[in-house]
């Protein structure tokens, strides 16, 4: 297996889907001349030309909503927002639109489009470049939303993504475009619903997804040292969700913690609790535990921003009221 | 209203389309103001619920528009979208059973008056968002020529959509991407109770064209065939790869903005002014030129009162759509 960094994992994958499906086409702002703002379509532009990599207009409604009206027409549109922040301009089209045409037309229209946007704190970028949104999305049926962690995930859920006949919201964290993993060589697709158990264990069971698995990781590694042993889940995606993998690693357990770096209010891991206790109320020994950003607009400060974001150091205190 | 070189046109059509394109063309706009009438009498029984916004008074825009199109042009429209879905050929049945929620509609019941799609007809629905199928409207444009088909795009829209973003951001892409599609706004004057006055900072809409590097028109939109010569250019410039273009047609609704809407901003005189430019009693009147005798004419509107009647029969005695169908399509499997 190659090693080879999430943003090359992202780039395979484009590649490799419009190889094989000639209705695949990518269009964002600044996704050709450019490279993409994270370099995820680098090269793209020189395969495949202006006809399938199309850099658009500084226009979100509207670069949204033609990816919409393309998919409806029988294209295969990668929309690549150039970070989720500015998706908010193209809520109408995806919230309004994507979600509602297949369902609202009696399943006679479909979207096959899959909305690419980098998200997430963590680079002293400030309020309006700093937000993880997911919560937004998961909120809404009628979107699938993916959160790759790994490099291996990143590629083959944008796969899946793009051979998806539903509106897909996927979302990678900044921070992990130069992270690097293996992938393997030969070609293979991650399916969506199916989530990852990135450490086994047997004291608590750690629920996270994109960035935020890597916090979950080293925190399992700090509680070994203590004697706990953690097991780290990987949703890998949030909708669907695959609850059975939480669930059976609960009952197990007897101890959850959820950790995201949405904000803590209404953030997408509450809903992840609210299902364990749905689920799983009396396998628990302690309530479940989230650990997220905290309800501020992102400072820019850069003792300030890393107190906002999820630590390591949090989650091992939120383990301690669990276990 | 119209600029001299639009009634010119509108004349030759006169000469030139057949007879039976004439009769069709009156047909249709008889059928949609005879189908309007029944769904409002339907709403006021109960049988049609929900918002419900009537097309009576501006039929001369959808088929005049959609007359000029073939078959496999797609047409997108708003939530007054009756006469556009019906023009494009959808069964006044299945429309009609749509607006009583019922499973037989063109959407199954799911969509209701606002949300009518035939896809089969490429009507490619109804949107209640205002503005909100422009994008859309770009999409489909996009995907004709990322796929080098001949065929275009009509999107209609009203007078409130232009202060949206999502026609400006629009008509920009199209223009800078040569897309072929045409855009007609249906200038009734009013969005809900504002005059276009009071929320559009120039009047004559079709000058928005201008900025965007394209044609703007303005038609009388009361006259089908001023509407079908235009969009008829605008049809062929999209055709050939010369991109989009703007009609505005100037038009009034006869009824309120919805169901539930009196129209009280609205001065009786103002409403009987634009009575008298009825669209289908005008058109009466050019079929006369033409010889066409008012009695063929009286044939189809019987004919078409009949076909209404089917409809709403279709309709009540359709089933509703099944509880356990719920859930159903919300995602594709
Ligand atoms: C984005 C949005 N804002 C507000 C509304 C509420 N609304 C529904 S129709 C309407 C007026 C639209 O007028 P116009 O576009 O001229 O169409 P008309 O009803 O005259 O055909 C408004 C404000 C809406 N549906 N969508
Ligand atoms: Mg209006």
């Amino acid at each position: 297996m190659a090693q080879i960094s999430y943003r090359e994992a992202l780039n395979q994958a484009l590649k490799e889907e419009m190889d094989r499906d000639e209705r695949v086409f990518i269009m964002g702002e600044e996704v050709a001349y450019f490279g993409g703002a994270f370099k995820v379509t680098d090269g793209l532009l020189a395969i495949f030309g202006e006809k399938r990599v199309r850099d658009t207009p500084i226009s979100e409604l509207t670069i949204v909503g033609a990816g919409v009206g393309a998919a409806m027409g029988g294209i295969r549109p990668i929309v690549e927002l150039m970070t989720i922040n500015f998706g908010l301009l193209a809520m109408d089209q995806i919230v309004n639109h994507a979600a509602k045409i297949h369902y609202m037309f009696g399943g006679q229209a479909k979207v096959p489009m899959v909305i690419r946007a980098p998200q997430g704190g963590g680079h002293q970028l400030g309020a309006q470049h700093s937000q993880s949104l997911e919560a937004y999305f998961v909120h809404c049926p009628g979107v699938r939303v993916v959160v790759p962690a790994t490099p291996a995930d990143a590629k083959g859920l944008l796969k899946t993504a793009v051979r998806d006949d539903n509106p897909v919201i996927f979302l990678e964290h900044e921070s992990l475009y130069s992270v690097k993993g293996e992938v393997p060589e030969e070609e293979f697709l991650v399916p969506f619903g199916k989530a990852n158990v990135a450490r086994s264990g047997s004291d608590v069971t750690i629920v996270s997804y994109s960035k935020c698995v890597y916090d979950a990781l080293r925190a399992a590694e700090a509680l070994e040292e203590q004697g706990i042993d953690a097991e780290v889940i990987d949703l890998r995606t949030l909708n669907p969700l695959d609850l059975d993998t939480v669930v059976e690693s609960v009952k197990k357990t007897g101890a959850a913690i959820v950790v995201y770096e949405g904000w803590r209010t209404g953030g997408a891991g509450a809903e992840i609790a609210s299902q364990i206790y749905e689920a799983a109320f009396d396998s628990l020994d302690a309530p479940v535990q989230r650990v997220a950003s905290i309800d501020i607009p992102m400072p820019y400060n850069r003792h300030l921003e890393a107190a906002a974001l999820p630590r390591v150091e949090d989650i091992l205190r939120a383990v301690e009221h669990v276990v | 209203m119209a600029l001299e070189r639009e009634k010119h046109l509108a004349e030759r059509s006169l000469l030139t389309l057949s007879e039976g394109e004439l009769l069709e063309l009156y047909r249709l706009m008889s059928l949609i103001r005879r189908f309007e009438d029944r769904v409002a009498e339907m709403y006021t029984r109960g049988k049609i619920t929900g918002f419900c916004h009537l097309y009576a008074g501006e039929e001369a825009v959808a088929v005049g528009a959609i007359h000029a199109l073939y078959d496999k042009d797609y047409v997108i429209s708003t939530y007054r979208e009756h006469g556009h879905c019906l023009a494009k050929g959808a069964s006044p049945d299945k429309v009609m059973a749509e607006l009583f929620g019922k499973a037989t509609g063109v959407s199954h019941g799911r969509g209701g008056s606002m949300h009518l799609f035939e896809g089969e007809r490429r009507f490619m629905g109804g949107y209640a968002i205002v503005g909100g199928g422009l994008p859309l409207a770009a999409g489909l444009g996009l995907s004709i020529h990322y796929k080098e088909e001949p065929e275009i795009v009509c999107c209609f829209f009203g007078d409130g959509a232009l202060p949206q973003g999502a026609f400006h951001e629009t008509l920009n892409l199209c223009s800078l991407w040569k897309l072929p599609v045409v855009f007609i706004c249906e200038n009734n004057f009013y969005g809900m109770g504002t005059l276009t006055q009071r929320a559009i900072c120039r009047p004559e809409l079709y000058r928005f064209a201008e900025p965007y590097n394209m044609p703007g028109v303005r038609v009388d939109g009361m006259e089908v065939l001023e509407v079908y010569s235009a969009v008829v250019e605008a049809a062929a410039r999209a055709r050939e790869g010369h991109g989009p273009s703007l009609i505005e047609a100037v038009t009034y609704r006869f009824r309120g903005h919805s169901m539930s809407d009196p129209g009280e901003y609205r001065s009786k005189r103002e409403e009987r002014l634009w009575q008298e430019r009825d669209p289908i009693k005008r058109f009466r009147r050019r079929l006369g030129e033409r010889k066409i005798s008012s009695a063929v004419l009286d044939r189809i509107d019987r004919d078409v009162d009949a076909m209404v009647d089917d409809a709403v029969r279709f309709a009540d005695e359709s089933p509703e759509p099944p509880l356990s169908d719920l859930a159903k399509h919300v995602y594709v499997d």
